[in-house]
């Protein structure tokens, strides 16, 4: 009678306890709301919604699957081929004058876990393939028969650390690592380099190094080399401290190596680009997450020497972010609000103004940006590139998708685009670092064969 | 039934007279409830010098000890759960409640010191970790177990 009587008590008791942890379950579940229409977000006066704190943050990543014998989709005038496969991680382009192909295989540094949700964002990233061994190389492809497909493919520099950006300057090869910017002496026509390079500079790098990728652009004088740098945590997790000379574009002076912030508070800027028309430099930005679907607006926008864009303090001009104290009112003041927004958490990582004319008019003076994708909405934003059209040197109308068919129907990533590039007969490149390829996108009129006009 | 029957002449044998048989029959949880205690309380304090400072550093050791506090719970729970079943002991259901209450509202708060930065802590976190420390305070105000040796006469 007695063991009869516990084991029903217990039993009710153990209900109990299942009841209150499905109760827990539901609550946080409640949290994840879903994302609203991204086109709400596009352009020069995006909708921006009340910020709202997660229990459980939303993490939605697409899982990778195989190209197949599957490429991206194009819209109509436009052609899509692989250009090379078999990368490991290719992150960034840059194109050679001589129209080599250097194709940079790079992914960060192994993260400090400082919290328990460290640990759980590296299972995530594993997960979504972002942990591929670092290759720490750039690979270079050479056409040599005006075909368009590369029959040279050489390992043009190796046992880098996480480089990114790279930048020519008459003989002065530049490579952003992401702790320091190295010159090499380059020969027009050289498919190796071997010499170990020279240190311009050193560049924030670990131990933490949350934004590692440190992108280049030279100015037109060649006397300054821009470097962008990441911020080192979403929202200053890891103190302002760790901020030092961060989120901010660093001017760097070629001669001396010595730099000063060109422009702060960009969160994590990438793709610097001269637009053409004006002579300004333009960059795409990640903005922070984890505090709705659709907040905050990644953005395209003009850099203008000494301006402030917010970050970590405010986005979007003066919208607060209550997670960062102290605060610094007298910046926010004077924060600047970027010019064309992209819609949130689609991480645009390239940006190429397209200056050539192998592709249709309605692409020229216009910028196409790599978006590589969500991590954290419902659903999925971005995994495609995007092609923003300019007027008299700014954005001029909604942007259009281009390059597509990243997430295939069940929204499984067979590609992520980053970094773009223009290459010499006029096409875009596209680095995608899931589907490990080097995508051409070039216009349909042509055939293959008739690819060799320059 | 032989056994049960035993367990309670044995029972019956030391009710009202406190006797060497009581202390072979401690429960066996009571050892391990003190560690989520510990842990929840630490928590609170490093919160409180993350509010004080927002220094990092005091969020890094709160979400931590949070975490040490919870796994340490699965513990008191398996212990108990072999008071409860291996043992035959007799909840206490008040003072057990509560403490399951100091758990739950730590899983939240898990959650909540998960959020990136000054939120992570200020004022969802402190105030969730100060209530657990409250209904700790509570629940181990009558001893560190939460069951207790059955007693034929006691209420059920």
């Amino acid at each position: 009678m007695m063991p009869i009587f516990k084991s029903a008590r217990l039993a009710k008791s153990t209900r109990l306890a299942t009841i209150l942890v499905a109760l827990a379950g539901l609550g946080l579940a409640g949290c994840d709301d879903n994302g609203g229409d991204p086109r709400k977000e596009i352009g020069a006066n995006p909708m921006l919604p009340a910020l709202q704190q997660y229990l459980l943050p939303p993490i939605h990543i697409a899982k990778p699957v195989a190209w197949g014998d599957d490429t991206p989709k194009v819209p109509q005038g436009l052609q899509v081929r692989a250009l090379a496969t078999g990368f490991q991680h290719p992150r960034s382009l840059y194109v050679l004058p001589n129209g080599d192909v250097l194709v940079i295989e790079s992914n960060g540094p192994k993260p400090p876990i400082f919290r328990p949700k460290d640990i759980i964002t590296g299972w995530v990233q594993w997960f979504a393939g972002a942990k591929a061994k670092d290759a720490n190389r750039i690979t270079l492809l050479r056409d040599t028969n005006g075909d368009g497909i590369p029959e040279v493919r050489t390992v043009f520099l190796d046992h880098l650390n996480s480089p990114f950006g790279v930048a020519l300057v008459g003989n002065d090869l530049y490579v952003a690592n992401t702790d320091a910017i190295v010159r090499y002496p380059y020969q027009d026509g050289e498919t190796t380099i071997t010499d170990p390079g020279t240190k311009l500079t050193d560049l924030p790098g670990g131990p933490i190094d949350h934004h590692w990728t440190k992108p280049l652009l030279a100015s037109p004088d060649a006397s300054k080399l821009y470097v962008g740098i990441g911020s080192n945590s979403n929202i200053t997790e890891n103190g302002i401290g760790a901020e030092y000379e961060r989120a901010a574009i660093w001017e760097v002076d070629r001669a001396t190596g010595a730099h000063r912030i060109y422009a702060s508070g960009l969160r994590n800027p990438t793709g610097l680009q001269w637009e053409p028309v004006t002579g300004k430099l333009w960059a795409v930005a990640s903005e922070r997450d984890e505090i709705g679907p659709d907040l905050v607006p990644d953005y395209l926008t003009s850099v203008r020497d000494g301006g402030f864009y917010g970050w970590p303090y405010s986005y979007y001009g003066e919208h607060l972010d209550p997670r960062v104290q102290p605060q610094r009112p007298d910046l926010v003041a004077k924060a600047i609000v970027p010019d064309y927004a992209l819609s949130s958490h689609v991480a645009p990582l390239g940006l190429a103004m397209y200056t050539g004319i192998e592709l249709p008019e309605s692409y020229r003076g216009g910028a196409f940006v790599g978006e590589h994708g969500s991590w954290d909405r419902t659903p999925l934003n971005g995994y495609k590139v995007i092609f923003v059209p300019f007027s008299g040197g700014k954005p001029s109308g909604p942007a259009q998708d281009v390059v597509t068919g990243f997430l295939d129907a069940n929204d499984h990533a067979r590609g992520r685009p980053v970094g773009l590039a223009i290459d010499r007969s006029g096409a875009l490149l596209i680095a995608d670092d899931v589907g490990d390829t080097v995508w051409q996108v070039f216009a349909a009129h042509q055939t293959t064969s008739e690819k060799t006009a320059d | 039934m032989q056994q049960i029957t035993m367990t309670e002449t044995t029972l019956r044998s030391d009710a009202g007279s406190r006797s060497p048989v009581k202390a072979d029959r401690r429960a066996f949880h009571e050892m391990l409830t003190p560690f989520p205690v510990a842990y929840f309380t630490g928590a609170f304090v490093t919160d409180l010098a993350y509010w004080q400072s927002a220094n990092v550093m005091w969020e890094r050791f709160s979400v931590w000890l949070i975490v040490a506090g919870l796994i340490a719970a699965i513990f008191v729970a398996l212990a108990g759960l072999i008071d409860l079943v291996g043992s035959k002991q007799k909840p206490a259901w008040l003072h057990a409640s509560a403490y399951v209450f100091a758990v739950l509202l730590s899983v939240i708060n898990v959650f909540v010191h998960s959020r990136d930065a000054y939120t992570a802590v200020v004022p969802t976190g402190l105030t969730l970790s100060g209530l657990v420390f409250v209904v700790l305070l509570a629940a181990t105000s009558a001893g560190w177990a939460f069951t207790s040796p059955h007693r034929v006469g006691a209420d059920k």
